[in-house]
């Protein structure tokens, strides 16, 4: 089962590229006023 | 027709027509030829010994005429639309990339109409077509990577919305999944050989093959539920919070769930409990999404009575929590062992499939539509309400003929008599299933009738309107 060397590694690195994009959101501010944005395409397009 | 000022700039709303229209197409011819096939299973007949016209080549081409020439256009186009709507920008990328995507993706599903009757594939399902073809679709897909990202990058608020997450996940998630699992090595121009052997071959195409399902057919129809669901329900996602908890589980439990298509093989046995144990923990993440999508309508359930869009959009949440349920359950070893290899995977597959990809689709669609072409509502909603109870009796006859066969057929492989020998043998199987798949053709056919309802309809909305040309809002309220 020489590809789990592979695959487990790549998905280990997705894991960790999906860590940053999450801490990028947190810290970044995008989820700093939820109620107002899910009702903000309601307003106009 | 643009007789506005050239300063304010203008959607690119022409690149999502042209999926959205095509989007219908396809999927007529997809489910066409699906319904072929259905027959030929029922009656071998009608394979007339023409190889091209036979089922073994007829397979891949439904399955990738729906998944992505059906499913892919509908997913391209409404993700081009909600970005450019949610982010209040215009496409990236000119007028020459959209349209470089479009008719890319064309092209790409022409050469498998041509390519796959005639035999060429590389044998890997979900993945069959020659590396000529995935070369030109790793292209088009890079190009529209850059432009639904270039766009979001355009955005005139900080906030990006959800739906743009789960579309985006799929984008980069689908490139990973296409480039690797189609690593292979040409031997002529329409032959080539996979890179990888044996059991390593299969867990990659299951790492593929699980992805694809769990980023094309669910993240990607997530990302326009998201969207569409509150625009036809005139109200906000019940619980924007949930959305977001919902996205983030789902990419971080998905990829691991793969093994579990390959239970009971030559795969390490922790390999496969690993699988099973991942797929029973999405379904917390699945249901949670299905529940925060149908509450979206808590205080105007009057609507699933008189809007038949909703209603499309509501069963196939309900179909969604059904397939996701279903999906846990056959992980487990102990389900797998009765339901794999027989007629309940293909049952549980359309459940998914026609009931929560394909009702989605249409209510957006059906909802978007008009509005591209200047109308606020479609031709005809009787039309819309026939094709729905059409189609949702023709999923009962599919999913319920499916089960039984599935669950017949397993219990009559296993069955052994005091001696130990197989009480059946195979082909008694077969003959058992027979009537079952004729009900399944017969909810092939009208599911099918219900999509040649809809293309008539979208005929005669587009006749009957004209498309506008619409202006990017020149600030928001509160960036």
């Amino acid at each position: 089962m020489d590809i789990l060397y592979l695959l487990i590694p790549l998905s280990v690195v997705l894991a960790l590229l999906i860590v940053g994009a999450l801490a990028w959101a947190i810290f970044g501010g995008q989820f700093e006023d939820l109620e107002r944005e899910g009702g903000r395409i309601l307003e106009n397009d | 027709m643009n007789t506005a000022n050239n300063s304010v700039p203008m959607y690119n709303d022409k690149v999502v027509r042209q999926f959205a229209v095509t989007t219908v197409v396809w999927g007529a011819i997809g489910m066409l030829v699906g319904v072929i096939a259905a027959a030929q299973l029922a009656w071998p007949e009608l394979n007339f010994g023409i190889p091209w016209f036979s089922y073994g080549r007829l397979r891949p081409l439904h399955t990738n005429g729906v998944i992505f020439a059906f499913g892919g256009s509908a997913l391209i186009g409404t993700s081009l639309y909600v970005v450019q709507r949610t982010c209040q920008a215009r496409l990236f990328g000119g007028n020459g990339l959209p349209a470089f995507v479009f008719w890319g993706w064309q092209l790409a599903l022409v050469g498998a109409v041509i390519t796959l009757p005639m035999g060429l594939t590389s044998s890997k399902e979900y993945a069959e077509l020659e590396w000529p073809i995935d070369i030109l679709i790793t292209v088009v897909w890079i190009a529209y990577a850059i432009v639904f990202f270039g766009t979001l990058a355009r955005r005139k608020m900080s906030h990006i919305y959800v739906a743009n997450w789960f579309y985006g996940a799929f984008i980069i998630a689908i490139a990973l999944l296409h480039v690797g699992n189609n690593v292979e090595l040409p031997v002529g121009w329409f032959k080539s050989y996979s890179a990888y052997a044996g059991v390593q071959d299969a867990m990659v195409q299951w790492w593929y093959g699980h992805n694809a399902v769990g980023f094309l057919l669910t993240a990607g129809f997530l990302g326009m539920m998201y969207y569409f669901i509150p625009k036809a329900a005139q109200r906000p996602i019940y619980s924007y919070r949930l959305s977001i908890v919902h996205f983030w589980a789902l990419i971080f439990t998905y990829m691991w769930a793969g093994p579990y298509h390959l239970h009971y093989t030559a795969l390490p046995d922790w390999t496969q409990s690993v699988g099973m144990v991942f797929s029973i923990i999405l379904l917390a993440p699945s249901w949670g999404g299905m529940i925060n999508g149908i509450m979206t309508l808590s205080g105007a359930w009057h609507k699933l009575r008189t809007d038949p869009i909703i209603r499309f959009m509501v069963v196939s949440l309900s179909f969604y929590g059904m397939a996701t349920f279903e999906g846990s359950l056959l992980s487990i070893k102990t389900m797998n062992a009765l339901s794999h290899y027989t007629d309940w995977t293909i049952g549980h597959v359309h459940s998914g499939a026609l009931g929560w990809v394909g009702f989605i689709t249409m209510g957006s669609l059906y909802w978007l539509i008009p509005r591209l072409y200047g109308r606020t509502s479609m031709y005809s909603t009787r039309a819309i309400e026939l094709h729905f109870w059409i189609s949702t009796l023709g999923i009962v006859l599919y999913i319920a003929s499916m089960w039984i066969a599935g669950v017949m057929q397993g219990l009559m492989w296993r069955a052994v008599t005091d001696d130990g020998t197989l009480t059946y043998a195979f082909v008694e199987g077969v003959k058992a299933t027979y009537p079952f798949y004729v009900v399944r053709l017969v909810g092939g056919l009208m599911y099918l009738s219900g999509m040649l309802i809809m293309l008539w309809n979208v005929i005669k909305t587009m006749n009957a309107g004209r498309a506008p040309v619409v202006s990017v809002p020149p600030m928001v309220a509160h960036a």
